[in-house]
């Protein structure tokens, strides 16, 4: 049994845990949920010792302990595996393993000896992967086995999961569940970090839900609903459904046609695409990922090459126009990787405000920038978009996931844009964020935006969209509107078969 | 790795400016413990020594102006190169991006037959030409093909010291030197004024503050400075906004290169009047200039007091050779300690690190 006793742990501007009380059970799966900023992570690094809790201790099975740092958790038989994975691309899996460990005979790895422990522990838990791959190799989903394999080969018995299933397809996070099962069925204790109501339900045996780094409750799965969980971990009724105005549709404005493009292997990815988006109007793009959303994206905005085809806005010729001339002809582009590409994490949220409009008025005068606009600018937004920071020069670094979004979908929309495109806009945000992050977005359609919105939340696309379109294999299966969709004639055109009507393109052109 | 039990290492999610400087001082002082040492095998007091090395470097005019003299070329190449790095370029050829500057200043005081006013204004501008040209070369073989900058950069030094050599043994070497290689003296109207008899071509240094401030305000206030800095700190976004890295990385060279370059000019125009020697020139300017850039932490106004400090280590090497009868050599010895404890302390400013009591 491990207890967290009033943990309490300060960063600069903000109270990360707040005399947080938490016990877990042994051989439970207990899930940790909440909203992006939480403090669900903060928790389980100290947990796993890369923080330390200005207040507050741990006690494991009754004895107070002290977790000064990863090595003292395993130890103590806690393991984690991160989010974001912490493995060497280019060693082998056998590598990964060993890497930090004592073992072997002098400064020689005994690989024998380790593939044996790898594959006895893999048979066990139904973690089959093969030892001598090297990491890059492998698909996410087997990284991640990698990760649970490396904790358990440390001898964990307490498995920290941050967010689990948020790399996996859907197929993999039915394997990973399974996995968990056996670890329990096997003893072992797992604490699992989500902000997703289903994955709650569907796993877990209790459940602390955090808000604002407290622990509002802990309750057992079996007598709540998702309802319940959600009005505490929001602190308030949440509306599922979206209120939407009736669409009106305005001129046609994206003609999209016949557009192929390659991927980063040179495969093509776009093998004909063709669509309309009207003013006024959200078509949602659905689709399994890898499908050629990303190069869609990618070719509409100006970051990849079109090899074929023609795309036109408002009659203007955009076809393989560079980045910056589709900015400046008013296309705002909301991307899939916001800490990556939507923003710069070491600047502040004043500069990255301007981040697309630092060349023009009011922000730049001739070769030098207005600092006073800018900063102008940053307070409206921030006001206007409900960012919260310290203040406007608090580097975008340490907001949260949701705040990093509102800067995006701030600084994209300020200039009223005519197109957008918004991919994933609310992945891996909490309930509020992802809330707020759609009204946005409908605001932006009524006043007569056209946006083109890329999901591979299903519920979201059939939520938010006027109409929908399927793509598969870089080719539109079919567009329907949305209202009237039935999911399962969407998830038939998701699976690669036509709406009856639609042709195929590349039969077409061979 | 793993840390004893009695330490506490948590990460810092933002240093603030305080911890920053107090990292950076810190570093200094346990440089200067260690060097301590060195002086101390040597059979001299470590007081004795750094006093030596201060009295000497600040105590007197003659050893001040030399602390100048040499503040002058590190000046100019540390702002050049925090521009660099700001956008992510490891420039390790400023020493060469130095010389082709000087290479240009002795051609235009030399063959160009400008009238005398023209001279030194040429000169300027041909050896911010020369460096911004050498330090753009690496740059679109960056961006373009992907070739790794410090290689680039580090091997054009090595160029860049055989073209100054093959040109004093060869093509211009002086015909009034008696068969040295040296090139001829200038004319006087392409030598920069000093202050009395000593090497500070004070238009220099002044330009080189001037420079600071520019830089400064190109940084921070300009669309360019704005630029340089999103393609340094997230090249993606940069992408995604629009923003070239190719001119971005070009324009951050050029002037990289060219300020190097400028140092050149000032060191073959305001102290040795003639091109001679790629060691004499330099003097390893270009490679001191990093650490000098490093430790303003590529903050161009930070240089000017960052550089002078340098300026002071490098006079003092001549008086510890002088009064003390130690090598100069230390203090490169002393340039690579400092260095070494610049980069181990980064570990400070990004984590906290606490001494835990039971």
């Amino acid at each position: 049994m491990i207890e967290l006793r009033g943990i309490v742990k300060r960063f600069p501007g903000v109270v990360a845990s707040n005399g947080v009380n938490l016990t877990v059970h042994k051989g439970e799966i207990h899930c940790l949920l909440g909203e992006n900023g939480a403090g669900k992570t903060t928790l389980m690094r100290i947990l796993y010792g890369l923080y330390q809790p200005d207040e507050g201790e741990i006690l494991l099975n009754g004895k107070p302990i002290r977790i000064s740092s990863p090595r003292a958790a395993l130890s103590y038989h806690i393991g984690m595996v991160h989010q974001h994975f912490r493995l060497v691309p280019t060693l082998s899996v056998a590598e990964n393993m060993v890497l930090g460990l004592d073992e072997g005979t002098g400064p020689f790895l005994n690989y024998r000896q380790t593939y044996k422990k790898i594959s006895q522990i893999a048979e066990k838990y139904g973690l089959i992967v093969d030892p001598r791959a090297r990491v890059w190799q492998l698909t996410v989903g087997q990284q991640q086995r990698v990760e649970i394999l490396k904790a358990l080969y440390r001898a964990a018995d307490v498995l920290i999961m941050d967010e689990p299933t948020s790399v996996l397809t859907p197929q993999e996070v039915g394997q990973l569940f399974s996995t968990l099962r056996t670890l329990v069925d096997d003893g072992l204790t797992i604490i699992f970090i989500t902000h997703k109501l289903d994955e709650v339900m569907e796993i877990s045996d209790r459940v602390t839900v955090l808000r604002k780094g407290k622990a509002i409750a802990t309750v057992n799965t079996p007598e709540t609903n998702k309802a319940q969980l959600a009005e505490l971990m929001v602190g308030r009724e949440v509306v599922f459904r979206m209120e939407k105005n009736e669409v009106k549709r305005g001129e046609r404005m994206l003609v999209v046609d016949n557009l192929h493009a390659l991927n980063d292997r040179g495969l093509p990815a776009l093998r004909g695409t063709s669509f309309d988006l009207y003013e006024g109007e959200i078509l949602g793009v659905a689709g399994v990922s890898g499908n050629g959303q990303r190069e869609l994206v990618e070719v509409l905005t100006g970051l990849r090459h079109a090899t074929r085809g023609r795309v036109t806005l408002e009659g203007k010729e955009m076809t393989n126009r560079s980045a910056r001339e589709i900015v400046d002809m008013g296309v705002a582009h909301v991307p899939m990787e916001r800490k990556t590409m939507g923003t710069v994490p070491n600047m502040t949220i004043r500069e990255n405000l301007i981040l697309k409009s630092y060349r023009q008025r009011p922000f730049s005068h001739g070769m030098f920038l207005d600092n006073k606009a800018a900063e102008e600018n940053a307070r409206r937004l921030m006001n206007e978009y409900q960012i919260m920071a310290p203040s406007i020069d608090t580097t975008v670094k340490v907001l949260s996931g949701g705040n990093i979004q509102r800067v995006v979908l701030a600084r994209e929309f300020s200039g009223d844009p005519r197109l957008i495109i918004a991919a994933h806009p609310t992945y891996g945000l909490d309930v509020g964020a992802t809330e707020q992050v759609r009204e946005i977005l409908l605001a932006q359609r009524d006043r007569g935006a056209g946006v083109l919105l890329i999901s591979e939340d299903l519920e979201e696309v059939m939520t938010m969209s006027d109409r929908i379109m399927v793509i598969f294999s870089g080719e539109v299966m079919g567009i329907v509107d949305a209202e009237g969709a039935k999911i399962e004639e969407i998830g038939l055109m998701m699976a690669g078969e036509r709406k009856q009507g639609v042709e195929s393109a590349s039969t077409e052109v061979a | 790795m793993q840390a004893p039990k009695w330490l506490n290492i948590e990460r810092r999610p933002i240093p603030s400016g305080r911890t920053i400087f107090a990292v950076s001082i810190l570093a200094i002082v346990a440089a200067l413990i260690v060097m301590g040492i060195f002086f101390a095998t040597y059979g001299v007091s470590p007081i004795r020594a750094y006093g030596s090395i201060i009295g000497g470097a600040l105590g007197n005019w003659s050893g001040f102006s030399e602390t100048l003299r040499r503040m002058i070329p590190l000046l100019l190449c540390g702002v050049g190169l925090t521009i660099a790095f700001r956008a992510l370029f490891w420039n390790i050829g400023a020493d060469g991006q130095l010389l082709l500057g000087a290479v240009a200043a002795t051609g235009i005081a030399l063959f160009s037959g400008l009238p005398g006013p023209l001279l030194l204004p040429a000169m300027f501008f041909g050896g911010f030409a020369a460096g911004a040209l050498w330090g753009v070369i690496p740059a679109v073989l960056k961006v373009k093909l992907g070739i790794n900058d410090v290689i680039t950069t580090l091997m054009m030094n090595y160029i860049a010291l055989y073209v100054v050599l093959w040109l004093i043994h060869g093509p211009w070497r002086g015909p009034s030197m008696r068969g040295y290689a040296y090139t001829d003296m200038f004319p006087l109207s392409a030598r920069i004024p000093t202050i009395g008899q000593s090497h500070v071509h004070w238009p220099t240094l002044v330009l080189g503050i001037v420079l600071a401030i520019i830089a400064y305000i190109f940084v921070n206030r300009t669309r360019s400075g704005f630029e340089t800095r999103v393609v340094g700190e997230n090249p993606h976004a940069a992408r995604f906004a629009g923003i070239s890295t190719l001119k971005t990385v070009v324009i951050a060279m050029l002037i990289s290169g060219g300020l190097a370059g400028i140092a050149g000019v000032g060191e073959v125009a305001g102290v040795h009047y003639q091109l001679l020697d790629p060691t004499q020139i330099s003097m390893g300017y270009g490679f001191t200039a990093i650490i000098v850039a490093w430790l303003a932490r590529k903050n161009p106004l930070a240089v000017i007091v960052t550089s002078f400090f340098f300026g002071v280590l490098m006079a003092g090497g001549d008086v510890i050779k002088v009064n003390l009868g130690l090598p100069y050599e230390l203090i490169n010895v002393f340039n690579g300690v400092i260095m070494f404890f610049l980069i181990g302390s980064e570990v400070f400013m990004n984590y906290k690190i606490s001494i835990r009591r039971h």
